[in-house]
């Protein structure tokens, strides 16, 4: 049987443990409002942006001369795929389901005997993928000293992409991140980025309305097209960061009501062994006098 | 027919404005461009300049740097990579957008030796970003 002073002490240490989960559940708790709002505020631009391709796209269609960006290589041999995560651990199954997904997909295509390159944007990601996947990488954007995700950061993700993509080295990107869908439920998904995969924007593009383009229509997309890969990263890493506060409050809520169940049994089994202790101590004295 | 249109200012962390304006002045691509009610449906992409907006309260201004309208009979979109209402343009701020379009022209000039095309639209970029400086009393240097 344990000794008093042993249940004591792990007594005391999972109380603190429950005041570290506890305030790690409210700083989420801050930041996740915080996120959200920034989530939602960027929403207005993201969809007006899509609309605007979709009827850019549709209009264009599939030309010959359409830009490179929308239209693809014609090839499908290298995929670029850009794993986004957080930089920090304790969020639950956060950082573990995107790196699933992205594996997952990585063996498919590396299956199907296509080349897989990867870029990681956040340390965990890069750490989870490391073992399997560790000789596909090609680059690793740390994101650990951004405190605000701006649309700067966003946009030098996307130079660096599209800057790869100019060289000829990949043919299809792809991102992956967590779609932020309430606090207890995010879901990690998939969404290519080049070629613009439009065709959705495309059909729900009102075709009823004739724009005029200046100047013309190429330019314009040719111009929109790296735009809108910045636009997806940007709001990739916005539903991101929400979706990471999201998961480390729930992580932590479970964590905290956890350490509450373990104080609860650590404290009745204190205060039986202490009683035995007691009962034991007057049998001994009983037992003694008796024998008088 | 109603003499105002939807005016609606967004960039890519927020949405700036959204007012019923009576007329905006946009610093299109190829030219400066005032769009009122009943417009015809138009999309144009933006240069750095001054985005003037006229509603029931006055007129507002905004610095923009790229991106793109898009115009309809009741409605004015403007999707700007960065918009700044004026007033809260520093000069710091100025100076540092600058110094990027500055640093842009330079790259441009070391990367396509050969190829006008890019020198002469990141000079025509830092041209811009100037004129934006002499326009709003702030200097560039």
């Amino acid at each position: 049987m344990p000794n008093l002073k042993d249940l004591k002490n792990r007594i005391a240490s999972v109380k603190s443990t429950r005041k570290i989960t506890k305030a790690m559940q409210m700083v989420a708790a801050a930041k996740l409002r915080r996120a959200q709002e920034a989530a939602e505020q960027a929403r207005p631009y993201t969809e007006r942006f899509n609309a605007v391709m979709g009827k850019l796209a549709a209009s264009v269609g599939d030309a010959e001369n359409a830009p490179v960006l929308l239209r693809g290589t014609g090839e499908d041999k290298v995929h670029l795929l850009v794993v986004m995560t957080a930089e920090r651990g304790l969020c639950g199954g956060f950082n573990a389901n995107i790196a699933k997904l992205a594996k997952a997909h990585a063996a498919d295509l590396l299956s199907e005997g296509k080349t897989v390159k990867i870029v990681t944007v956040g340390k965990k990601g890069r750490d989870a993928m490391k073992r399997e996947f560790g000789q596909y990488f090609v680059d690793h954007v740390d994101q650990s000293g951004i405190k605000r995700i701006g649309y700067g950061d966003a946009q030098a993700v996307a130079e660096s992409i599209l800057k790869s993509f100019d060289a000829g080295e990949f043919d299809v990107a792809k991102i992956f991140f967590s779609r932020f869908e309430n606090v207890v439920s995010q879901i990690p998904t998939m969404q290519q980025i080049i070629p613009a995969d439009v065709s959705d924007a495309a059909e729900a593009a009102d075709t009823g309305t004739f724009y005029d383009y200046e100047p013309d229509e190429q330019a314009i997309l040719a111009d929109l097209l790296p735009r809108g890969v910045a636009t997806a990263i940007f709001s990739a890493m916005l539903e991101n960061g929400a979706s990471e506060q999201g998961a480390r409050m729930s992580a932590m809520d479970n964590a905290t009501r956890n350490a509450g169940e373990m104080i609860d049994k650590l404290t009745i089994e204190f205060n039986r062994s202490r009683q035995a202790v007691i009962t034991n101590e007057l049998i001994e004295i009983i037992s003694g006098a008796e024998a008088l | 027919m109603a003499d105002t249109v939807q005016f609606d200012l967004v960039s890519p962390e927020r949405l700036l404005a959204s007012v019923a304006a009576k007329e905006v002045q946009i610093p299109g691509a190829e030219g400066d461009l005032t769009a009122m009610a009943d417009h015809a449906p138009l999309i144009t992409t933006l240069r750095p300049g001054i985005l003037k907006v006229s509603g029931a309260d006055g007129t507002r201004e905004y610095v923009v740097t790229g991106g793109f309208a898009e115009i309809s009979g009741d409605s004015v979109s403007v999707l700007a990579e960065r918009a700044v209402p004026r007033e809260d343009m520093t000069a710091e701020e100025f100076k540092a957008m600058v110094a990027q379009a500055t640093d842009k022209l330079a790259h441009a000039q070391e990367t396509f030796v050969n190829e006008p095309g890019p020198v002469d639209e990141a000079a025509k970029l830092l041209a811009d970003m100037v004129a934006i400086g002499d326009h709003i009393g702030l200097s560039a240097n």
